[in-house]
């Protein structure tokens, strides 16, 4: 915060049209009177200050500016137009919006035992994949982050699956997780045990779709964590190592302690992506009609709402289900973030 | 830290409630578009501008796009194929709803086309005295709106046949002769003993798929999902009847596999079944799937559909009003569905002609299959065209119920549901559509 204090008096610049400010701002001036002559000088030097002050004051927001434009764009835009749509039935013959209907439409989704069924879907595959996720990628992290040979090759190899398309992954994946003719089972007839059908069991479908989540993300954040594990002081684990602290306690008592912030980070975007997942689930399926299998096993929140609208044609319903997922994913982050915070200075104490 | 983090959420803040402010704005006036039942504005090809055509599965038109596109320099055609008609319907109805995105030329599977028919006013008429009377009359009627506007032109009919593997018939003990097996199965009822006698002898199902069986009974259901006046009733005798044959016999005579999916797919090669109902069409996916004929793979069609005779399938091309190139997209649609031009996509795919004039034509019925034992496919198909007696109605909602029942006698094929449990989910997903 520079601004502010510099500016003093002429507080509120982007207020007021500058040419008006009352007397007594810090050039003991006023401009406003339409001076002459001798005066011309000192008003052109004036102007140049104020110029001045306002460019450190209006650089930064321009600066970040961009972002903001582009995000009422594509961002708060559309989820505004998303909130109007909700309030809309919808005229599905005719590809048009029917009458405004108020919150009927969120009455109607939450009423759905699909809905319910679906968030049931979404935590449960998020359980699946983040939890695993970020404890195994803190685990790869830390043993990269001890000498070793060829550093540079294992790294990018822990980065490779993220470097993948996920469609052809998943595509991939789904052949091997076919109930009949997948790898999977046919490696698991092999050892003697009974074959899964991963797209009929409902926990099932969600390990394997939570698979293609972790196979795809772990490496990518493992990555995270060591840039900021390597930030660490290695005068910290020198004196711990003295102390006789073991590697398991250096990891819980200065790694993590000291690597809160981009914890907090994975974590957070972490939950945002586990609660949106929906390429995986949409392209494992292996129904015709892409409802999250035929008795919407593995239907996620996210294909609830694609169903809802690009398949069954009820924008408004959709529009409805997308707001609700919108306040539930808001609602799961802030927890998430009041939670690992506590759990982690605790640790730090 | 902390002091920085509020902060830093603080001013984001601020711009948040200003954009929210613009976007409501702009919310309020976005609704009113242009009005979607406008043609586009016409405009000539310009150089390296094409024509441009979206159809699903297999149409079989590459080598005739080619053969326009080398006399037609002015108008050249390019194609899209989509794998999957669901897929393509989602696309479809997506890029209806933007009234953008949609290309000159739409391929329409034959269960959508009544909801197009019921909401013509965002579809070219294409009715022209030049292909009066070219097409079978329930074709023709199918594609015609009730003001009289020909919203498509047909392509193909999917007149049923049975397919079925007569080395695994004559393994189990069966009669395997294309003749002997059409007395067999003239009744649902003898086709399913006739399974039960199968399957005792046999390590293979009866039939490839709960879901593909349940859409060959379905097309002889006169009120399927609908009655005449378009209101929706599922409840009805004929649905029931197909319902409760279909997942009783689930568990002894399917597969269990769902259709078009790849365990479906691997079944034909792992001599997975042995019977499966054959539209025209169907024989390129079971030359697909099953590949080159080896290890005594025999397969054959029966003239014979049980209960009479049955449609599935067969589809049309619609040019959408948004297209800026409707005159020639008529012109090359006249052209494609000329029985010519079909009767070559039958020798070359399977697709059996909805055109009269194809249908009477020497050549097709001349046509026999080698990759199905010689069985004269011509005479087969024509026979099965006349034998359908039934047209099922289908409503604006027709398509999408069928999917919907579709997803249902998978959950029974698959054992995710009961057949009562899935039937109640069926019925909560058909009121969702209303």
């Amino acid at each position: 915060m520079t601004a502010p204090a510099e500016a003093g008096t002429a507080a509120q610049p982007g207020n007021r049209p500058a040419s008006r400010r009352p007397a007594g701002s810090r050039s003991g001036e006023d401009p406003g009177d339409g001076g002459r002559g001798g005066r011309r000088g000192e008003r052109r030097l004036l102007r140049r200050e104020r110029r001045a002050r306002w460019d450190v004051k209006l650089a930064p927001y321009v600066f970040v500016s961009p972002f903001f434009l582009v995000f009422a764009v594509v961002g708060m835009f559309p989820l505004a137009y998303t909130g109007y749509l909700s309030l809309y039935d919808w005229d599905r013959l005719a590809y048009a919006r029917g009458e405004f209907i108020g919150l009927d439409n969120f009455r109607w989704v939450l009423d759905d035992p699909l809905f319910t069924k679906s968030l049931v879907n979404t935590l449960s595959i998020f359980a699946m994949s983040s939890i695993p996720q970020v404890v195994i990628a803190v685990t790869v992290a830390a043993l990269l982050d001890q000498q070793l040979r060829g550093s540079t090759f294992w790294r990018i190899s822990v980065l490779l699956p993220f470097v993948v398309a996920p469609t052809a992954a998943v595509l991939i994946f789904g052949t091997l997780f076919s109930d009949r003719s997948g790898l999977v089972n046919e490696l698991l007839n092999s050892v003697g045990l009974e074959p899964i059908r991963w797209h009929v069991e409902r926990w099932w479908s969600h390990a394997a779709i939570s698979s293609m989540v972790n196979w795809r993300w772990t490496g990518y954040n493992a990555l995270i964590f060591l840039a900021a594990m390597q930030a660490v002081p290695r005068e910290v684990y020198e004196s711990a190592s003295l102390d006789g602290a073991g590697r398991v306690r250096q990891l819980f008592h200065i790694t993590l302690p000291m690597i809160r912030p981009t914890v907090i980070f994975v974590i957070v975007t972490t939950t945002i992506g586990g609660l949106q997942i929906f390429t995986e689930p949409r392209l494992f399926d292996d129904t015709a009609q892409r409802e999250g299998g035929a008795d919407h096993q593995y239907m996620t929140m996210t294909l609830y709402v694609y169903v809802k609208g690009i398949e069954d044609q009820f924008y408004g319903r959709a529009s409805a289900a997308a707001w609700l997922l919108f306040l539930f994913i808001i609602t799961i982050v802030l927890a998430n973030y009041a939670a690992t915070r506590w759990l982690t200075r605790r640790r730090a104490l | 830290m902390i002091k920085k983090t509020s902060r830093g959420i603080s001013r984001p803040g601020l711009g948040v409630a200003a954009t929210l402010a613009l976007a409501m704005t702009l919310a309020a006036c976005g609704g009113s578009g242009g009005d979607p039942g406008e043609s586009a504005e016409q405009d000539t090809l310009a150089t390296g501008e094409t024509l441009t055509i979206t159809t699903f599965g297999e149409f079989g038109y590459d080598a005739l796009i080619e053969e326009w596109n080398a006399e037609h320099p002015d108008v050249q055609v390019e194609q899209t194929k989509v794998s999957l008609w669901d897929d393509w319907k989602n696309e479809l109805n997506t890029n209806l709803q933007a009234n953008a995105g949609l290309p000159d030329i739409v391929a329409i599977e034959g269960d959508f086309m009544p909801a197009i028919v019921a909401a013509p006013d965002r579809w070219v008429d294409l009715s022209d005295e030049d292909v009066e009377g070219r097409w079978l009359e329930f074709k023709q009627e199918a594609a015609t709106a009730a003001d009289g506007q020909m919203l498509g032109y047909p392509t193909d009919a999917g007149p049923e046949a049975f397919c079925y593997r007569a080395d695994l018939f004559e393994e189990a003990g069966l009669p395997s002769d294309r003749e002997e097996v059409a007395k067999l199965m003239t009744t649902w009822d003898d086709y399913y003993a006739l399974g039960e006698q199968f399957t005792a002898a046999s390590d293979a199902a009866w039939y490839d798929s709960s879901g593909s069986i349940a859409q060959a009974m379905l097309n002889q259901v006169p009120n399927p999902f609908e009655r005449e006046d378009g209101t929706v009733d599922v409840e009805n005798e004929g649905l029931q009847e197909v319902w409760a044959t279909v997942t009783a016999n689930a568990e002894t005579l399917s597969t269990r596999n769902k259709q078009w999916n790849p365990d479906w797919e691997a079944a034909f090669k792992k001599d997975g079944f042995a019977t499966i109902p054959c539209p025209g069409w169907m024989r390129s996916n079971i030359r697909d799937n099953q590949g080159k004929l080896q290890d005594g793979v025999v397969w054959d069609i029966a003239d014979v559909f049980p209960g009479g005779g049955g449609n599935w399938g067969g589809s049309f091309l619609a040019v959408p009003k948004t297209s800026t190139h409707q005159g020639p997209a008529q012109e090359f649609l006249e052209w494609l569905t000329a029985p010519e031009q079909q009767l070559r996509v039958f020798a070359e795919l399977g697709n059996f002609p909805s055109q009269v004039e194809a249908l009477e034509s020497p050549e097709l019925q001349g046509t026999t299959d080698p990759y199905f034992n010689d069985a004269p496919v011509g005479e087969i198909y024509i026979n099965r065209a006349e034998a359908i007696d039934v047209q099922p109605f289908q409503g604006p909602l027709y398509s999408d119920i069928l999917g919907k029942f579709q997803a249902a006698v998978d959950r029974v094929d698959e054992g995710s549901a009961t057949p009562d449990e899935s039937w109640k989910t069926f019925l909560a997903d058909v009121d969702s559509l209303q």
